[in-house]
């Protein structure tokens, strides 16, 4: 290809790629004005008057929409940041069994990443929410001493409350989010050359102590960036806490959209609620993966 | 070279494209006609309201509603899409254009109906209804009150959402809204012992309770939360459209009031036809005046909409009456002249 038909051909694809955002913000602009819609973001300020079942930071139900949201985005935070914790706690835990050596542990972790990953998260939810959670009738609480209570209301423990929905989201989507995970594991580890196995081995090294001193500080370059995606997977899936009754962000924004009528708005603000909470995943990552990248060049 | 060709050629098309979906700003009622098919936004899943049958077809209230409009623009009551919505979805496929009218249990209020809240217009209201509670008998919850501190299962999204906030603050009774995205949930919810009470239009609490395993252990509190006037809404912008939905509302009213039935309508005409004497009953089966021309739709419509649907007792008791699935005393639902609220201006 001569030089200025390549010239030509940037020039063609920037030229739909322009045209097209230029069409597609035309068209919003034309049909907002024609609905007499138009961007207003002032109803933000407004009391939110409707009640929350949970809030982290003090709410009342006059407060502006803006609080309730920010509440929602809290509520969604305390969920991905936990079930992030506990998904990765699962899906190490199982990515091991997966590639040890004991033949009945493999059997069943393959097991258990087979029907989580094969069922559609909802389902799992709804599974975890209504027969689960509140499966759990009034005569069936179990009552340790006031300290530990658990009823189809939530959980209490020794002060702290978790209600049903905050728990069946977090078992759901830890669970799901764990048997991906266990295979991003499981890949990374049989990334590491056999030879490192048997080098550890034949130093008299336990087979415990080399996986995780020997071989997993080679397999995380290879794990982080699966683990990332799965991450931010995990916070996208949070929204499925509509399902459940859970009140995260997107399910106080449909709440808000019915009062408001302020549907583009409300979307805009999910979104970019989401990318914030994605980028701050991502970008905490990015500096673990730095850090080992390091770490393994000095060693 | 080729690629760039079929590229701008690509570009040429999509232009072509979006031009034709901005233009026409007339009414929708033109566009049903042209389409010859009426799509109607509705629930599908509230009993005596809209519901689908095992056989794929939608019965109820609203539905009928949807079979008037159709029968009044188009002529032909069946030629109907219905699109079963969720009550977040409802308004937006109003203003998308995705539906040309809904017919959803949707309460009549002021930010719904203004051009500085959802831009949407309200047909006369079809189903005088209000919010109330719904508790366990054994539970021996008889008002508010007793439901101080504990949860109760609400649908999100809609007044009723935020009628309970309103009657709870106003009492200063603390309580835990357990919010879900349908009825379907918020049944499942109260049912497994979630709440101690669910809340929704008491139309829709008695339809619920139809479908439970002990109806009798359920009661419907006497306390009620709001005024929820049902009716049909269009987009706030299509005036003509409005005109139309509002008329045809209002004949299924009339025919109620001059004893005008599906199965008398023809007998009805033929008597009109007869006797030029009967000026009002004439004008209002289209034979003179000239009525539905006004309203962009057929003159006769009227016989059009009786003949397939009846008037607005019988819809009614098709659907809410006495020996219905779903019976619920028809109240305030009643003719004004039987002690209701339901009234139709003059047809002139």
């Amino acid at each position: 290809m001569k030089i200025n038909q390549k010239i030509f051909l940037q020039l063609g694809i920037s030229f739909i790629f322009f045209g097209l955002i230029g069409i597609l913000i035309n068209n919003l602009t034309i049909n907002l004005i024609r609905t007499g819609l138009g961007f207003n973001f002032s109803w933000l300020f407004k009391p939110a008057s409707f009640a929350l079942a949970e809030y982290p930071l003090p709410y009342t139900s006059s407060d502006s929409y803006a609080w309730a949201l920010f509440i929602g985005w809290l509520n969604s935070l305390k969920v991905v940041i936990s079930s992030l914790i506990l998904a990765t706690l699962l899906g190490t835990l199982i990515g091991f069994a997966r590639t040890g050596k004991n033949s009945l542990l493999r059997l069943i972790s393959a097991g258990y990443i087979t029907i989580i990953r094969q069922t559609p998260l909802l389902l799992q939810l709804m599974f975890w929410y209504f027969v689960g959670f509140l499966g759990l009738k009034d005569n069936m609480f179990i009552q340790i001493k006031n300290i530990f209570n658990i009823s189809n209301q939530g959980i209490e423990f020794s002060g702290l409350t978790f209600s049903s929905e905050f728990l069946a989201l977090l078992l759901g989507l830890s669970i799901f989010t764990s048997a991906y995970i266990a295979e991003v594991i499981r890949g990374g580890i049989l990334s590491v050359s056999q030879g490192q196995w048997e080098a550890f081995r034949s130093l008299g090294l336990a087979e415990r102590k080399g996986l995780i001193r020997i071989i997993l500080p080679q397999a995380l370059p290879a794990i982080i960036p699966g683990l990332t995606s799965q991450y931010l997977n995990l916070a996208k899936n949070s929204t499925l806490a509509i399902a459940v009754g859970y009140s995260d962000i997107y399910a106080i924004n449909d709440t808000i959209i019915n009062q408001t009528g302020r549907a583009i708005e409300c979307f805009i603000i999910l979104l970019v609620s989401f990318l914030l909470l994605n980028l701050l995943i991502t970008n905490t990552m990015e500096i673990i993966n730095k850090l080992i990248l390091k770490s393994r060049k000095y060693s | 070279m080729r690629r760039l060709v079929s590229g701008i050629v690509g570009l040429a098309a999509l232009l072509a494209g979006c031009a034709t979906t901005n233009q026409d700003n007339s009414s929708r009622l033109n566009l049903i006609k042209n389409r010859n098919e009426l799509i109607c936004g509705v629930s599908g899943k509230i009993p005596g309201f809209s519901f689908l049958k095992s056989d794929g077809s939608y019965q109820g209230l609203d539905v009928d509603i949807c079979k008037a409009f159709a029968a009044a623009i188009i002529g032909d009551s069946e030629k109907i899409q219905y699109r079963p919505l969720t009550a977040a979805e409802r308004f937006t496929a109003i203003k998308t254009g995705e539906i040309d009218l809904l017919s959803r249990n949707t309460t009549f209020t002021l930010s719904r109906d203004s051009s500085g809240g959802n831009g949407l217009t309200f047909a006369p209201v079809v189903f005088h209804d209000g919010q109330g509670l719904m508790v366990k008998k054994e539970s021996k919850i008889s008002s508010l009150k007793d439901l101080a501190n504990k949860s109760i299962c609400v649908g999100s999204g809609t007044t009723t959402e935020q009628n309970i906030n309103d009657a709870f603050e106003s009492a200063s009774l603390p309580y835990t809204p357990i919010k879900y995205q349908d009825l379907n949930q918020v049944v499942a919810g109260y049912l497994q012992g979630r709440c101690s009470a669910m809340t929704s239009d008491r139309s829709q609490l008695a339809a619920a309770r139809s479908g439970f395993k002990n109806p009798k252990e359920h009661i419907i509190l006497d306390d009620v939360l709001s005024k929820e006037p049902l009716a049909p809404a269009s987009d706030g912008q299509d005036q003509k459209l409005a005109d139309a939905m509002r008329w045809v509302i209002f004949s299924l009213i009339s025919a109620e009031e001059q004893g005008i039935t599906k199965s008398n309508i023809d007998e009805k005409v033929q008597i009109a036809k007869k006797n030029p004497q009967l000026k009002p009953l004439r004008r209002f089966l289209g034979i003179d005046g000239g009525l539905g021309e006004k309203i962009g739709l057929s003159n006769d419509f009227v016989v059009k909409v009786i003949s397939s649907t009846g008037n607005y007792g019988e819809i009614y008791e098709r659907h809410l009456g006495q020996n219905s699935e779903v019976p619920i005393p028809r109240g305030q639902n009643h003719l004004y002249s039987k002690g209701g609220v339901q009234i139709s201006p003059p047809f002139n």
